[in-house]
């Protein structure tokens, strides 16, 4: 069973890994437009050169991309080239790797996503668990609509009232970057702290944003765990509120919290990209902003692949540690 | 109807809420020139006055204008694209859930994996991929493309357990056809769901069309809630202190978002009695 178990996940994992790679090489080709043309003729246009010679140019390039040989031959050597993680050129800043751009925005993402994403999960579960506690102290019922209307509002909206009152009214805190222009990053201290003096408003906008998501689902968890058979023995044979709590209430809600937070585990980060945009933080959501504009094809394709495969590969970790707390789960077919 | 909605807070405020908004663009477009939406039709970069009660933008939109006729456009999307997603979810959630077998195996294939990826990448890849202007409706399809995922996998639960209630076997039974059990037997009894489903359905297009819109891949022409945003952060307006410009859009968006939020958590409690206590 365990196996059959760990096969399906794998399975999945491949399937979405293909499924991605596919999407990514036939989308953009569907859409007919020649961003080698366009690049070119914008290189042209801003130069103030002559147009003579440009469709030479074209298929100088194309040879060179490899987009002169039929479709098929392109998918089966694009498809080699993402099993080996190589994901081409920037077309934008052209000597350029994709993986180069990339490998310098991605740790400023991991940093951002995995700590706001933690800490949003731990102290949104502890809150929900104390919402729904009836004996839990007073105070803790006011938080209730707050939490509830910001768990409808978007990240990147709250990232903008959050920047514009603290950052632009207050001056409390940077304006826009990852670290104050002119810096370099080194690995020192002063570095560090100016790192994190940028990084406290985005964090916010994204913590605060899911705090609210994390409670409710957690509030209502705990409300069905109180109700439970179990919990009226447990309190008859006069166990300890605190035994009731930790021991009882928590543990029980705390499984379908984790099987969420995989299941959420794409949507906060499309949340979280559009707030690096709003910040201007040096991550990957900033990149994929800017190849947007610059209509970077490959660029785009690199970023969309390397952000499924780690949302996948997250799921997929999530999914292989869910059966340790909760060994029902490889029984059940779903 | 009055007395439930007291009993069901959640719903009452949700409504009235969306009501205020709805109410805004319907009133404000019979008494306010609608035509000051469209840029270099007044003087720009104008704070709030009698003439501009919220000011102007950059290229000379008058924001409230503006305001007036992009919220039933944004409103607009997200029932187009919510709409294609439950119908469409709901037709494969049917068929999947009540035949199984390879159908079953499939569409619940497609469903995980799409789950899985993030939506706003793919649908960035399809926009990008789609020509560089798109139309509103355009804009809406593209965002459907993926909002049947969400419905077809919640739906398809209620069906698996629809299917085995005691008056489908009768109907079963008694002869009845498969169009028949699910038309008459399953369908109505289903309904309460499809209404929630499709509150949540609208947000998150919403929400997916907002995204795409302030990542720069929205309708240019187009004066959206989304699009609007999308120009205070092209021509930074934050950094400007034009709180006039930006502040509305946001109000109105979280006004939706909430309205729509609690107008689905009263839905649920309507829907499924028994979590009237977890809600």
């Amino acid at each position: 069973m365990r196996l059959q178990y760990v096969m399906r996940r794998f399975l999945l994992l491949f399937l979405v890994v293909w499924v991605a790679a596919t999407l990514n090489f036939f989308l953009p080709r569907l859409g007919g437009r020649d961003p080698i043309r366009q690049k070119l003729m914008q290189q042209a246009g801003a130069g103030g050169y002559v147009h003579t010679g440009i469709d030479e140019m074209v298929q100088e390039y194309n040879r060179k991309f490899g987009l002169d040989k039929p479709l098929w031959q392109q998918y089966l050597t694009y498809l080699g080239d993402v099993f080996r993680l190589d994901l081409g050129y920037s077309i934008a800043h052209y000597p350029r790797r994709v993986s180069d751009v990339l490998a310098e925005s991605l740790p400023w993402t991991i940093g951002l996503l995995a700590t706001t994403t933690i800490l949003a999960f731990v102290v949104g579960t502890i809150l929900g668990a104390l919402l729904g506690w009836p004996r839990s102290p007073r105070f803790v019922q006011y938080l209730f609509p707050p939490l509830l209307t910001l768990s409808a509002v978007p990240y990147f909206l709250l990232g903008l009232l959050l920047l514009y009152l603290f950052a632009f009214r207050l001056k409390l805190l940077p304006l826009f970057g990852g670290y104050t222009p002119g810096t370099f990053p080194s690995f020192s201290l002063s570095f560090a702290l100016d790192v994190l003096r940028h990084s406290i408003l985005p964090a916010a906008s994204i913590l605060l944003a899911s705090l609210g998501f994390w409670a409710l689902g957690m509030r209502a968890m705990t409300v069905t765990v109180e109700g439970e058979d179990f919990m009226t023995f447990a309190e008859a044979i006069g166990l300890r509120d605190r035994t009731l709590f930790y021991h009882y209430v928590i543990r029980n809600a705390l499984l379908p919290q984790t099987t969420a937070l995989g299941l959420a585990l794409g949507q906060i980060l499309s949340g979280a990209l559009l707030v690096e945009v709003v910040f201007s933080y040096p991550g990957i959501g900033t990149t994929l902003y800017h190849s947007i504009r610059t209509f970077d094809y490959f660029m785009i394709q690199g970023i969309v692949f390397t952000v499924v495969l780690g949302v996948t590969f997250a799921t997929f970790i999530l999914d292989l540690l869910y059966p340790l707390i909760d060994p029902r789960i490889t029984y059940q077919a779903r | 109807m009055w007395a439930y909605l007291r009993r069901n807070p959640s719903l009452l405020v949700g409504l009235i809420l969306l009501g205020i908004v709805l109410a805004f663009a319907g009133i404000g477009r019979l008494v306010w020139d609608t035509s000051m939406a469209a840029p270099l039709s007044s003087m720009p970069n104008q704070g709030p006055s009698w003439e501009h009660p919220l000011g102007t933008d950059r290229q000379g939109r008058d924001i409230l204008a503006v305001m007036i006729v992009g919220t039933p456009l944004t409103l607009y999307i997200g029932v187009l694209a919510g709409l294609l997603g439950v119908i469409v979810g709901t037709i494969l959630a049917l068929l999947s859930g009540y035949f199984g077998g390879i159908i079953d195996s499939i569409v619940r294939g497609i469903v995980d994996v799409g789950l899985t990826i993030p939506p706003l990448l793919v649908l960035i890849l399809v926009a990008v991929s789609v020509r560089a202007n798109l139309s509103i409706s355009q804009m809406a399809l593209v965002v459907a493309s993926l909002a049947w995922l969400w419905p077809a996998r919640t739906i398809r639960s209620q069906v698996l357990t629809l299917r085995e209630r005691a008056w489908v076997q009768v109907a079963r039974l008694s002869g009845a056809s498969h169009s028949q059990i699910l038309f008459f037997e399953v369908l109505p009894n289903l309904l309460p769901y499809l209404m929630a489903t499709f509150v949540g359905a609208v947000a998150s297009a919403i929400l997916a069309s907002i995204g795409l819109e302030v990542i720069g891949l929205g309708p240019m022409e187009a004066n959206t809630l989304g699009m609007t945003i999308y120009w205070v952060s092209y021509y930074a307006a934050l950094l400007h202190g034009m709180w006039w410009w930006f502040l509305p859009p946001i109000v109105i968006i979280i006004a939706i978002f909430v309205s729509l939020f609690a107008i689905s958590a009263g839905l649920d409690e309507f829907a499924n009695p028994r979590r009237r206590r977890a809600v």
